[in-house]
């Protein structure tokens, strides 16, 4: 009796929990704020600055989407998950997206039942090492000592890697990349492995970047990018394709510069649908017409946000590369909107 | 020939010591050079913290503390000539930061909140922890925070709240000035009326202190205090007319339900009546040591309370009392704490229905009070043990109940011998505090990493960890200090 008291409960308690996942994006309208996960930091992805704003490559996904949605880049809470959080913040209901340079792979998506929504940098696992080494590729380092994150995907990626090329290596396991900057400056270690993208920020701090140099062979792919709960395929579509807007106003040589210009109607049918001028695209995800538009003059197209946040002309002076429009013979890509 | 020697027959004068006995020069004979042993230990220290301190100091002295980035500290060093990767500190970094290290996120112009809540901490705790100060001092001092916590905001209510408080610490300030102690205690001898406790405000203290924080409607802090007020008047009502146990049972459930489903209807029905709130500020924008200190301060105060009655209950001869409070002292002692946090952080949340607004911050003060509490009951249970039958004999044999025995003879004791192992605990739970960043809340630890992701501060790092560091040295040490004060006061001379 008893039991099936509880079993009730439980079930009453599913229902709601189903009934309120069905419509995130009225939720997230009804709260008049998105609750946006991020990193507790990480530079040029997503940091606090002195007065608490957020600034950064992942925030800035986080501010198209509110812009998109409610119109107003700054109606964003953030909400800092570490890399044991995270997950389970976006599955319990505790975060609307999730937007912390995850990696897509193929049991996050289909075990932990995330949706990821597309790619907004490509990385990969590459290796610095001082230039007094003399070392210019990584099949170079045999019986090198390497520091490490433990209990990251750049551990066994790193452990195949050397297996394949029969060299040997003695890991210098270490826990955050702060303590990775000083053993690697200290000497504990020849060779540093994470994320390229990290990589290239810690050089960046280094007294004299110019002595340390990142190998050529990246040895991992990390595809990172904004994901969703399963089971709401609205707000999904809602999420990605304010990143494809992003992207394809790239693409299309709109700007937060010109988009007022361009917001009063071009001669290019697929800009006008962009911005809402052509079409019903908006009202199609159940957004206002002009939702496009709000996302891009939030930070700018997905060119903007990257040169202000990571680019050559910033502290971590990450070349496009793979990050490249597809027509500069890079990997990113939209779908048409049409 | 004469046998008789030279007899003295009055005494010597005292000498001065020989100079190499005395002052400077013979502390340092006794004391550092009494042999060759002793002489090489202490050449062997000198050179040591010569050494740490000539690397240190030229480290810590470094003229950076208007630098905007990690680059700009490093040409302030290197156009002073010192090069190298730890040619000198980085002030700039604490400069810019260490408001956002003592307050997180708070809204800036709401700092005065926090800034005014510990200040009135400070007021309510005296009473408890010291009894050197008179009721007349304790209630200016609360006058004076008072008053200038009324500088921080404007209206109406700020000006009379100015003017009340002023007055009342003038008054205040006026009998302190125009009686000393001595002439106090004779009009009071005489039946001078005495002001009240200031043990009151201590009582009404917390829930003063979670509204200044958050924020909200003060209705529901008044809501909190009612409900004590129901439980106690059901109580004393139930005891009067059906017996003790009921009242006893009823009282507390009274309160309960009131809290859990009343007090939200109460509050919102009176806020709209006589609308009495300041701005709410989220959870989410706690930070820093004003998040420390908040759980550090929950945390010790909810734990020693609960910590008494777990110890008291483990001792119990009742079976079911006695064995709850086992099982639930062994199991919390027995999980980390970072288990008990990554529960209240995920495993509540998934377990909970989505759009339950469980407060994380209040997950974590449960979480983390639950086990203080835990080793608490320990440290009080070895107390307990510590007394001889005799103290429990006598207090029965002179016919006091369990709870006055306990209140009146046992406690006292058994407390006192606790002391240095309730405040060890103390200043453990308060480091504890950090451990809350593995969960995303940014306290100082967690604002590191956030600071550092800065890409004006990347890489600064022992700076940051330098000054939080010393924050809580100060603190602990200021911990252990009250506790050796306390037992020199306690110190009856059972030795």
């Amino acid at each position: 009796m008893k039991k099936s008291v509880i079993f009730g409960a439980l079930t009453v308690a599913g229902l709601a929990a189903g009934a309120a996942a069905a419509g995130t994006l009225d939720d997230v309208k009804a709260r008049g704020k998105l609750n946006c996960g991020v990193t507790t930091g990480l530079v040029g992805f997503a940091a606090p600055d002195a007065n608490g704003n957020w600034d950064g490559f992942d925030v800035g996904v986080c501010r198209a989407v509110a812009a998109a949605v409610l119109g107003d880049p700054a109606a964003v809470e953030f909400v800092p998950t570490t890399g044991k959080t995270r997950f389970t913040a976006l599955a319990s209901g505790e975060i609307d997206m999730l937007a912390r340079n995850t990696t897509w792979t193929f049991s996050r998506d289909v075990d932990l039942k995330f949706t990821f929504v597309g790619v907004n940098y490509y990385d990969g696992q590459g290796f610095m090492v001082p230039s007094e080494l003399g070392v210019s590729s990584a099949k170079d380092l045999d019986g090198a000592t390497v520091c490490i994150q433990t209990g990251t995907t750049t551990e066994l990626n790193l452990a195949d890697f050397f297996r394949a090329n029969g060299i040997s290596y003695e890991p210098v396991p270490i826990e955050t990349n702060a303590e990775a900057q000083q053993q690697y400056l200290a000497g504990a270690c020849d060779v540093y492995t994470t994320d390229a993208s990290g990589l290239a920020a810690t050089r960046a701090t280094f007294e004299d970047p110019g002595a340390h140099v990142l190998l050529p062979e990246i040895i991992s792919k990390e595809p990172l990018g904004p994901l969703v709960r399963h089971g709401d395929n609205n707000w999904g579509d809602v999420v990605r394709w304010t990143l494809n807007a992003l992207i394809t106003a790239e693409e299309l040589g709109v700007t937060s510069a010109n988009i007022g210009e361009l917001a009063a109607g071009t001669d290019n049918p697929e800009v006008n649908r962009l911005l809402g001028t052509e079409g019903n695209l908006g009202e199609m995800l159940g957004l206002s017409a002009d939702w496009a538009k709000s996302a891009i003059m939030a930070g700018g197209n997905y060119g903007e946000l990257f040169e202000k946040n990571i680019g050559e002309n910033t502290p971590i002076a990450l070349a496009r590369g793979l990050n490249a429009q597809w027509t500069d013979g890079g990997l990113i890509y939209s779908p048409p909107f049409r | 020939m004469s046998d008789i020697g030279f007899v003295r027959k009055d005494m010597l004068p005292e000498q001065a010591p020989p100079a190499s006995e005395v002052g400077i020069i013979g502390w340092v004979r006794e004391n550092l050079f009494s042999g060759i042993g002793n002489s090489v230990m202490t050449i062997l220290s000198l050179a040591a913290i010569f050494y740490t301190l000539a690397a240190l100091l030229p480290w810590v002295f470094s003229p950076t503390w208007n630098a905007g980035s990690l680059n700009e500290c490093r040409e302030i060093l290197h156009a002073q000539g010192k090069e190298g990767h730890f040619a000198g500190a980085c002030w700039g970094v604490i400069r810019e930061r260490w408001i956002q290290l003592m307050f997180g996120f708070y809204p800036s112009d709401l700092y005065w909140r926090p800034i005014v809540t510990f200040g009135l901490m400070f007021v309510a705790v005296i009473p408890i922890l010291f009894n050197m100060i008179s009721r007349r001092m304790n209630w200016f001092l609360l006058a004076v925070v008072i008053l200038l916590a009324t500088f921080a905001f404007g209206g109406i209510i700020a000006w009379v709240l100015r003017i009340l408080s002023a007055a009342g610490a003038a008054y205040l300030a006026y009998t302190l000035f125009a009686t000393d102690k001595a002439d106090r205690a004779e009009q009071i001898a005489q039946g001078a009326k005495r002001l009240p406790n200031p043990l009151i405000f201590s009582a009404l203290f917390p829930f003063i202190f979670p509204w200044l924080l958050w924020g909200g409607s003060l209705w529901v802090p008044i809501g909190a205090i009612l409900g004590f007020v129901i439980g106690y008047y059901v109580y004393a009502a139930l005891a009067k007319t059906v017996g003790g146990l009921a009242g006893l049972i009823a009282g507390p459930l009274a309160a309960i339900i009131w809290w859990l489903f009343l007090v939200g209807t109460f509050a919102g029905v009176m806020e709209s009546i006589i609308p009495l709130s300041i701005e709410a500020v989220e959870s989410r924008k706690f930070g820093g040591f004003m998040l420390s200190i908040t759980i550090g301060v929950v945390a010790i105060v909810g734990s020693l309370p609960l910590g008494i009655v777990l110890a008291l209950g483990r001792q119990s001869d009742l079976l079911i009392v006695k064995a709850l409070c086992v099982g639930f002292i062994e199991f919390i002692r027995g999980v980390p704490l970072i288990t008990l946090l990554f529960v209240a952080s995920t495993l509540l949340n998934v377990f909970m229905p989505p759009g339950t607004n469980f407060d994380i911050i209040l997950r974590v003060l449960i979480m983390v009070t639950l086990f203080a509490a835990a080793y608490m009951a320990e440290v009080v249970r070895g107390g307990l043990a510590a007394l001889p039958t005799g103290q429990y004999e006598g207090a029965d044999s002179l016919g006091l109940n369990y709870w006055q025995a306990q209140r009146l003879v046992i406690m006292p004791q058994a407390l006192k011998i606790s002391i240095p192992g309730i405040v060890s605990t103390f200043i453990g739970v308060f480091k504890d505090t950090t451990l809350v960043s593995i969960i995303g809340l940014l306290d100082p630890l967690g604002l590191t990493n956030a600071i550092r992701a800065d890409a004006n501060w990347n890489g600064v790092v022992w700076e940051l960890y330098g000054f939080i560091a010393v924050l809580f040295f100060v603190f602990c040490f200021s911990m252990s200090r009250y506790s050796m004060y306390l037992e020199r006061k306690l110190q009856t001379g059972h030795k």
